[in-house]
């Protein structure tokens, strides 16, 4: 549509800066191009971050499985490579895993659970507001701080407090105490994943409770406990997970013979420790002690992947039913 | 009503059942007990956490505080127990968190700007969501582990400050996704179509607008993955960290030509974390308690750095101004 009051020099410049306009939304396409995929890489690399894991720990315990049966791995409870034949069962390291993560969940879901109930049913909004950040400090505290507040203050306190005649030598280093430990670690994780659950329960069934006459411990425990139920049980299946992998607190306290044993006062090595007291030694890339820590590393990584499925699973569940 | 209406009739009247064969007004002050009960119990649960945390930097305290001294803050490492120093394991974090940063930072914003403004719901992005809730979950001894196959041997970098960094960029990323695909979700959906309304294209109005809006969240998450690496041991430990050290990496800045050099990458290295692992593991006393002056730095760092989130926190929320 020619406009007879634009002159013809007017109408060049107009030209001119559509085809510069043209231009620039070619280089401009070119960029959101260049930048979507660059960004599709940076995301795509945690699932390279997987494939490394999972590929790294399948190559390096396949050496180990070439010296020693899947079977004489999982069904046997002494671990001495040193003697004549090495056995290598998994089962003496599992069971201070399964010790400490036992006791350390034994404080962590009930204090947890009850912390996550106070906060979203009863606290004041002002008492939340400082409770929340100073209980998540907890979780910042350096591992090893706590292993050797374990092994120095919590150790003690228990051989002082169970009397030698009835409980024996209590060890300095005790799963009891590492666990101890590792569950005040862990209660942060529980009670603030559980608080979110707790809060995505609608307000209209808490008033339908207090409709009926309920006061507002029944309408916790009855009505958002159960709504809940789902994230809640995510929270702790998360507690669970970050306990198995748990290390430094068990380094330091739970001490470091390999032994089976469900006795939570005995010393025992879990299958973290294990890890990082034999990386800690002199070990030669490609010996069998070398590999052995990738097969008891596979076994973590296993175990932790399961839990996590889980909780995955369970945490969409609730959001989609909220 | 005619007189001969059939009479209504009436149900026998019965008194209502009485729960545990009380009276309403028995009962009330009963659940009125039961709720205060509970808020005493919850009180009591959350303090055990904060408790803890008292008793645990009383005990760092009271067994670290007389050591440390200037002079325990600028000296080597030493076999003599008295003049043990943290000036390597102190110059070693700062490096390595400094790789950390440049690994992670990049990697992780950009992958969350990805997964939050471009990714379709689709198979794909829902595996790489799976496995970065999976990645969160995983021990981190076993990025160690993966790190020590992969880094360290394949790769053939050696047992490193890259090395340990990227371990640890690895290792922190999840968290820094998670917290700025948080951020950029705050962001209201008014600011994006005004932009893209004047014009802008998806990358302007991610850089432009999104980014600076979200610089706050994204910068607390990046600091609370800072604290945790900085604290964090175990995946150190199997990429060859070493306790006894007494030589500071090479300065990153020289009076000479290019001014920077990258040596100080490709030497051995110690963390404070771990100088004080090595530390507890001495049987020497003194050592002892130059851990718990050790684990005092560590503290006051870890603390420094969630109080900075904290207060940047505070600061964005109350400078909102959409």
């Amino acid at each position: 549509m020619a406009n007879p009051s634009v002159s013809p020099n007017q109408r060049k410049v107009r030209r001119r800066s559509l085809d510069a306009n043209r231009t620039q939304r070619t280089i401009r396409s070119v960029i959101e191009f260049v930048v979507e995929w660059c960004l599709f890489l940076a995301a795509a690399s945690s699932v390279m971050i997987t494939l490394g894991i999972v590929f790294t720990l399948f190559y390096e315990s396949l050496g180990f499985f070439r010296h020693v049966s899947l079977g004489a791995f999982l069904g046997d409870t002494v671990w001495t490579p040193n003697f004549e034949p090495p056995r290598y069962g998994i089962w003496s390291l599992a069971s201070g895993t399964i010790v400490t993560t036992t006791v350390a969940l034994a404080i962590a879901i009930p204090v947890g659970t009850i912390v996550a109930l106070y906060l979203s049913e009863f606290a004041q909004p002002f008492l939340r507001e400082i409770i929340k950040p100073s209980l998540e400090l907890l979780s910042a505290i350096p591992t090893v701080v706590y292993g050797y507040f374990a092994l120095m203050f919590i150790a003690p306190l228990i051989r002082y407090c169970l009397p030698e005649a009835i409980f024996g030598n209590v060890p300095t280093k005790n799963m009891l105490s590492a666990g101890i430990a590792m569950g005040i670690m862990i209660i942060p994780y529980v009670s603030s994943l559980s608080e979110d659950a707790m809060r995505a329960v609608p307000m209209l069934m808490r008033e339908g409770s207090f409709a009926l006459g309920a006061n507002r411990l029944t309408t916790a425990l009855r009505v958002v406990y159960p709504a809940a139920l789902s994230g809640i049980a995510a929270a702790y299946i998360l507690g669970i997970s970050r306990a198995v992998g748990e290390t430094m607190i068990v380094a330091v306290a739970a001490g470091l013979q390999t032994k089976f044993t469900l006795n939570p006062l005995d010393e025992s090595c879990t299958m973290t420790a294990f890890i990082v007291n034999i990386a800690q030694g002199d070990t030669s890339h490609g010996s069998i002690n070398y590999q052995a820590i990738f097969a008891v590393g596979l076994s973590l990584f296993l175990i932790t992947l399961l839990f996590n499925c889980v909780g995955f699973y369970l945490r969409h569940r609730y959001r989609e039913t909220q | 009503m005619s007189n001969e209406a059939k009479p209504v009739i009436l149900p026998e009247k019965k008194t209502p059942v009485p729960r545990l064969g009380l009276t309403a007004k028995q009962l009330i002050p009963r659940l009125q007990l039961a709720d205060n009960l509970f808020n005493l119990i919850g009180l009591l649960s959350t303090s055990i956490g904060i408790l803890t945390m008292v008793i645990l930097l009383g005990a760092l305290l009271w067994n670290g505080a007389p050591y440390l001294t200037w002079n325990f803050l600028i000296s080597f490492p030493s076999t003599t127990p008295e003049n043990a120093g943290i000036i390597v394991g102190l110059v070693g974090s700062l490096c390595v968190m400094l790789v950390t940063v440049v690994t992670a930072v990049p990697l992780g914003v950009a992958a969350a700007i990805y997964l939050e403004e471009y990714a379709n719901k689709n198979w794909l992005t829902t595996i790489i969501e799976l496995n970065i809730s999976n990645l969160a979950g995983v021990p981190s001894i076993v990025y160690g582990l993966m790190a020590a196959s992969l880094i360290v041997y394949q790769l053939g970098i050696g047992e490193t400050i890259a090395t340990g960094g990227i371990t640890l960029g690895l290792l922190v990323l999840p968290v820094i996704i998670v917290a700025t695909r948080e951020a950029l979700r705050t962001v209201p959906r008014s600011i994006r179509e005004a932009a893209f309304a004047m014009g802008a294209t998806k990358w302007q109005v991610i850089h432009k607008h999104l980014l600076p809006y979200s610089a706050g969240g994204i910068a607390t998450g990046v600091i609370i993955a800072m604290s945790r690496a900085i604290g964090e041991t175990a995946p150190l430990v199997v990429v060859g960290v070493v306790g006894f050290l007494l030589k500071l990496p090479a300065s990153p800045v020289s009076s000479q030509f290019p001014f920077v050099n990258f040596k100080w990458l490709t030497v051995r290295y110690s963390v404070l974390p771990y100088q004080m692992f090595d530390w507890v593991q001495e049987p020497d006393d003194v050592y002892q308690h130059k851990a718990a002056a050790a684990g005092l730095v560590l503290i006051a760092m870890t603390l420094a750095l969630n109080a900075s989130a904290m207060y940047i926190r505070y600061r964005v929320r109350k400078n909102i101004h959409w």
